[in-house]
C-alpha cells in the first residue's frame, strides 16, 4: 500500500460538519455535558460516555491504574459476572467499545434502535457505567493480560520508540507515563485503588455524553439523564500541572534486534485550546501531515526511497501534546534518514510553506471536509472531541472557514515561535545502540 | 491474519440490491453502482483481478510492486501528480494488493468523481514504468516488507505457516514477496505484469455514494470506454493436493511471548446455493470467537486462564482455497503445548456435544446486527460488491447471505467442527528469541545540549 499514515487519523479527529449535522447540546442536572445528533437513516444508535480519566492522571508509583480501571468496567457489574455481561450484549447484537488515551477514558455502545434490543443493551451499558464491581480474581487476570501485552510490545521497535519518546519529552509523569503502566507499577495495584479511582474520576459533573442515531430528542434527554444520575456525583477537580518543556534536547538510542530503526523526533507542541491551532494544523499538513502532498514524505520516500512511511503530526490534547516526526528505515540508513528529516523541519521553520503549497493544502482540507463527517461513527467522534475539549458548538460549521483564513505569514510565524529545530529530541530504536 | 475476509461474510446488507446497478461496457469493464444518499460523497474503487496468486516463482511480490508503480506517472500525469490532483480535489486515495486482487480507490465529494475516473483510466493504459522510478520504489517496498513482516513476529509466523500449509497453490507465497525476489526484481518484471493484467476486461469499477447511476455509466464510458480490451492469459487452477497428515513447524524470531497458529484446509465458498459447509464454518467461527463471551474467550482466557489471547476465524471467500484458523498466546506459566491441547479440546467438544440453541442464536443476532451496522460505511459497502465481483459470485448474495447464515443448524456446526481433523492441520509455533540477539551492548542515553 503506498500511503498508510495511521497517525494521520489523530488529526482528522479534530475537524467539522457540512450543512446537515445539527448538534443539540444540553447539560444534565448532575452537570454532564450532552451532545446529540438525531439521525434516522439507519435503525441504530451510538452512545459514548467519556471521562477525564486517562493515564496522565496516574500517580507515577501507581501508573496503570487508570488503564486497568477502565479495562475492568465491563468485567463484573451490578451482580453480573464478566461472561454474563458479554453474553447479554451479544444476545442483542450490541457492540461495546472502550477508548483510552492519555487524557480520556471512555465507553461506547452501538446498538440496534429497535425497542427490545435498545432497552436491553442500554440498561446493561448503564450497569457497567454505574455499578462496576472490580472482582479481585478477575482484576488479577486482566492485569496479567495487560502485563503480557506490555512484554509483547517490547518485541515491537515502534512501541519501544513511542514510549521512549514520551518519556524524553515529559519525564516520568503526566503524558510521559506509559498508558498501560509498567509490570512493576501494575503489580502494586489493589482492588480498593480501582474502586477509589472509579469513584473519583468517573463523575457525572465531568462526563461527556455523545449520542447519534435513531432516537428522538425526548428519548435522548431521558437517556442522558439516566446515565448521569447513576454516576458518582460532582467533579474530580484540580487539573494536574502543565508540563514543562525540557531546556535541552535529548538523543536516545536503544538497541533492538529489528531490521529497521524507528526514528522519532519532536518536542512539546500544542494543547487543543491553542490559539495557533489552525496555523499549526494547516502548516503541518504541508510539513508532514498530508501524505504524498507533504514535504516529509516527499523528501524521505519519494526522493530517496528511505522509508515506507514518514510523517509529522501535532497531537493536541488537554495540555500541550507533542509535535512528532517519525519514520522507519533499515538500520544502516537511520542516520541519513534522520538527517533528511531534520533538514526538512529546519527548512520549513526557516522559510515556511510556499503559496502553492498552502493553496494545495487548503484545497485538500476544505474539499475533503465532507468526507470527515460522512458516517455516524465519524460524527460521534467529533461530538466526543467537541464535548471533551469544550470546543465551540459551531466547531464543525466554522472549520472550513478557519482553514481558509490561515495565511502564509501566520504559519511561518507560528512555526518560528513554536518549533525550535535545535531543540528537537530524538529517539532511535533498532540496531546496535553502541 | 486474514480476519477481514471473515467479517465480510458476516455483514452484508439486505435492502441493498434495490439500489444496485450492474453493467458491463463493450470493452469488458464491469461497472457496479451502489446508491447511498446519506452524505454528498462517493467512493470509487477499481478492482483488478490480479493478485499475488497470479504471480510466478522468482517474481513474488510483483503485483504489489506494480501497485506502487501505478502512482509513478504516465505521460499525461507525471510522477507524483496522480496523488496531487486527487488531493487538490479534496480526495483521499490509496490502494491495496491481496492474494486475489489489486484495488485502487478514491474517496471524494460526489461532484469530483470525474477526476478519479480520468486519472484511473489514464493509468490503466498509459503507465510509464521508468527505470529510475522503479529503482527508488523497490527500496520503499523492501522497507515496507521490513516493517510489516521482518520486524513483526506474528507476521513471520503466518508467512512461514502458509509456505508449508500449501504445497502447490500459490497462496503459499507472501503477498509482499520474498525479500530475495524483491532484491532481484527488474523493471521489466513490473512491465510484464502490467501488460498481462491491466485491461478493462480484467477489472471491475465499483462506485458507492450519493450518485446517479446514469451519470456514472456515461462517465465510465467516456473515460474507460476508449481503452481496448486484451486477451487475458488462461488461469490454471493450481489445486492443492489432498493433505496427507499434520504439518508442524517452529519459527524462531525475536520476541517475548510464544504464539501458536493453526490452519486447517477447508472448502471455500463456490456455489452459494449448493454449498452448505462454508456457512456452517462461518458460524463455527462465531461460536468460537464471535464475541467477548464466545467459547475461546470464555473458556481459555476467562475461566481456565490458559491464554491471554485466543482466536478463531474462517477464511472462505477467496478465489483460492479456504482455511480455518485458530491461534493463541499462552498465559504466563502455561506452555504452548497446553494451549494447543486446549484449543483442540474446544473443537472436539463442539464436534462431540454440538452447540446450544442459545449460543447459535447469539451468533446469529450478531450477523443480523452487523448487517445493519455496515450501512454506516459506503466504503465497506463498495468493498463487499467488489469482492463478490472478483470472485464471480452473484451480487444478490448481499441479500441472501444473512438468510443463509440464519438457516445454519446446530448439527451443521457440529459437522463443521468434525471437518477440522488433524490430517488437514498445519501448525506453527513461535519460539521467541532474546531481544538482545544483536551484538549485546548496554543501552546508552546520549544527552547533549542543543545550543
Amino acid at each position: 500500500m503506498p500511503i498508510k499514515l495511521i497517525h494521520f487519523l489523530f488529526l482528522l479527529l479534530c475537524a467539522p460538519a457540512f450543512a446537515g449535522v445539527t448538534i443539540q447540546h444540553w447539560t444534565t442536572s448532575q452537570g454532564a455535558r450532552v451532545y446529540f445528533v438525531e439521525n434516522h437513516d439507519i435503525p441504530m444508535l451510538d452512545v459514548a460516555v467519556d471521562f477525564p480519566a486517562g493515564s496522565r492522571f496516574d500517580r507515577p508509583e501507581k501508573n496503570g491504574l487508570a488503564r486497568l480501571t477502565h479495562a475492568m468496567l465491563d468485567q463484573g457489574a451490578g451482580g453480573l459476572n464478566d461472561i454474563q455481561i458479554a453474553q447479554k450484549f451479544a444476545d442483542v447484537g450490541a457492540m461495546l467499545g472502550g477508548t483510552f488515551d492519555r487524557d480520556r477514558a471512555g465507553v461506547s455502545l452501538r446498538t440496534l434502535s429497535s425497542r427490545q434490543e435498545r432497552d436491553a443493551s442500554l440498561s446493561l451499558f448503564m450497569t457497567i457505567l454505574h455499578k462496576p464491581e472490580f472482582p479481585q480474581l478477575v482484576m488479577q487476570r486482566e492485569r496479567a493480560r495487560i502485563i503480557a501485552g506490555l512484554r509483547e510490545e517490547e518485541s515491537r521497535p515502534g512501541e519501544v520508540a513511542d514510549k521512549a519518546f514520551y518519556l524524553a519529552l515529559y519525564g516520568s509523569q503526566g503524558y510521559g507515563l506509559p498508558e498501560s503502566g509498567t509490570a512493576g507499577s501494575l503489580l502494586k495495584l489493589k482492588r480498593d485503588d480501582l474502586r477509589a479511582w472509579y469513584k473519583n474520576r468517573y463523575r457525572a459533573g465531568d462526563a461527556v455524553i455523545a449520542l447519534i442515531g435513531d432516537i428522538s430528542r425526548g428519548e435522548a434527554e431521558q437517556l442522558a439523564a439516566q446515565i448521569s444520575a447513576g454516576l458518582p456525583p460532582g467533579t474530580a477537580g484540580q487539573e494536574a500541572s502543565s508540563p514543562k518543556a525540557p531546556g535541552a534536547s535529548t538523543e536516545k538510542r536503544i538497541t533492538h534486534p529489528s531490521t529497521q530503526s524507528h526514528v522519532l523526533m519532536g518536542m512539546i507542541g500544542m494543547a487543543r485550546s491553542d490559539p495557533d491551532y489552525f496555523p499549526l494544523y494547516v502548516g503541518n499538513h504541508i510539513l508532514g501531515g498530508g501524505g504524498f502532498d507533504s514535504r516529509m514524505l516527499g523528501e524521505v520516500r519519494q526522493k530517496r526511497g528511505y522509508a515506507y512511511s514518514a510523517y509529522s503530526y501535532f497531537l493536541p490534547m488537554a495540555q500541550p501534546g507533542p509535535l512528532l516526526i517519525g519514520l522507519q528505515t533499515k538500520n544502516s540508513q537511520a542516520d541519513d534518514a534522520l538527517k533528511v528529516a531534520r533538514e526538512t523541519v529546519s527548512a520549513f521553520v526557516a522559510e515556511g510553506p510556499t503559496e502553492a503549497e498552502l493553496t494545495q493544502a487548503k484545497n485538500n482540507l476544505v474539499g475533503g471536509f465532507p468526507l470527515r463527517i460522512d458516517s455516524n461513527k465519524e460524527v460521534l467522534d467529533y461530538l466526543r472531541a467537541i464535548g471533551f475539549y469544550q470546543l465551540p458548538l459551531s466547531y464543525l460549521d466554522d472549520w472550513v472557514k478557519n482553514v481558509e483564513a490561515v495565511t502564509l505569514v501566520q504559519i511561518r510565524e507560528a512555526f518560528k515561535r513554536r518549533v525550535d529545530p535545535a531543540k528537537l529530541s530524538v529517539v532511535i530504536v533498532g540496531g546496535d545502540a553502541k | 491474519m486474514q480476519l477481514v475476509k471473515a467479517l465480510l461474510l458476516m455483514g452484508i446488507s439486505a435492502p441493498a440490491l434495490a439500489t444496485i446497478t450492474d453493467v458491463t461496457l463493450d470493452n469488458g469493464l464491469r461497472v457496479i453502482i451502489k446508491e447511498d444518499h446519506r452524505a454528498p460523497v462517493a467512493v470509487s474503487q477499481l478492482w483488478y483481478k490480479a493478485g499475488s496468486m497470479d504471480e510466478f516463482n522468482g517474481t513474488t511480490g510483483v503485483a504489489h510492486v506494480l501497485e506502487h508503480m501505478m502512482f509513478k506517472g504516465t505521460e499525461k500525469v507525471p510522477d507524483g501528480q496522480f496523488s496531487k490532483r486527487v488531493a487538490a480535489a479534496g480526495g483521499r486515495e490509496n490502494a491495496f494488493t491481496n492474494r486475489d486482487t489489486t484495488v485502487y480507490f478514491q474517496q471524494l465529494q460526489k461532484d469530483k468523481l470525474p477526476v478519479a475516473f480520468e486519472l484511473e483510466a489514464d493509468r490503466m493504459a498509459n503507465l510509464q514504468l521508468k527505470d529510475e522510478a522503479f529503482a527508488k520504489e523497490i527500496q520503499v517496498v523492501m522497507e515496507e516488507r521490513r516493517m510489516r513482516t521482518e520486524d513483526n513476529p506474528h507476521s513471520i509466523v503466518y508467512e512461514q505457516l502458509m509456505s508449508v500449509a500449501y504445497q502447490a497453490h500459490p497462496y503459499r507465497r507472501p503477498i509482499i514477496g520474498w525479500m530475495d525476489d524483491l532484491e532481484n526484481m527488474a523493471p521489466q518484471d513490473a512491465r510484464d505484469w502490467y501488460s498481462r493484467w491491466y485491461a478493462p476486461n480484467n477489472a471491475t469499477l465499483v462506485v458507492a455514494g450519493d450518485v446517479k447511476p446514469d451519470e456514472i455509466i456515461s462517465l465510465a464510458k467516456k473515460e474507460f470506454g476508449p481503452i481496448a480490451k486484451k486477451t487475458l492469459p488462461s488461469r490454471k487452477p493450481q489445486d492443492e493436493p489432498a493433505p496427507r497428515g499434520e504439518k508442524r513447524i517452529t519459527v524462531k524470531a525475536p520476541g517475548k511471548l510464544p504464539f501458536i497458529l493453526m490452519a486447517w484446509h477447508v472448502p471455500g465458498l463456490r456455489d452459494p446455493e449448493k454449498d452448505s459447509q462454508p456457512w456452517a464454518l462461518q458460524i463455527l467461527g462465531g461460536v468460537l470467537d464471535g464475541n467477548d463471551s464466545a467459547r475461546l474467550k470464555k473458556s481459555l482466557v476467562k475461566e481456565k486462564r490458559i491464554a491471554v489471547e485466543a482466536g478463531a476465524s474462517y477464511d472462505g471467500l477467496n478465489r483460492g482455497p479456504g482455511m480455518f484458523y485458530m491461534e493463541g498466546t499462552p498465559a504466563e506459566g502455561k506452555k504452548v503445548a497446553d494451549l494447543e491441547k486446549a484449543l483442540k479440546a474446544e473443537l472436539n467438544r463442539i464436534a462431540s456435544e454440538g452447540v446450544s440453541e442459545t449460543e447459535l442464536n447469539r451468533v446469529k443476532a450478531q450477523v443480523i446486527a452487523a448487517d445493519v451496522y455496515q450501512r454506516d460505511s459506503i466504503f465497506y459497502q463498495a468493498m463487499q460488491l467488489g469482492e463478490l465481483a472478483v470472485l464471480g459470485l452473484p451480487l444478490d448474495l448481499l441479500n441472501t447471505r444473512v438468510e443463509k447464515l440464519k438457516s445454519v443448524t446446530a448439527e451443521q456446526v457440529r459437522q463443521a467442527a468434525k471437518l477440522l481433523s488433524d490430517d488437514r492441520l498445519s501448525i506453527a509455533v513461535l519460539d521467541p528469541q532474546p531481544l538482545e540477539a544483536a551484538p549485546r551492548k548496554t543501552t546508552v542515553t546520549g544527552m547533549r545540549h542543543a545550543n
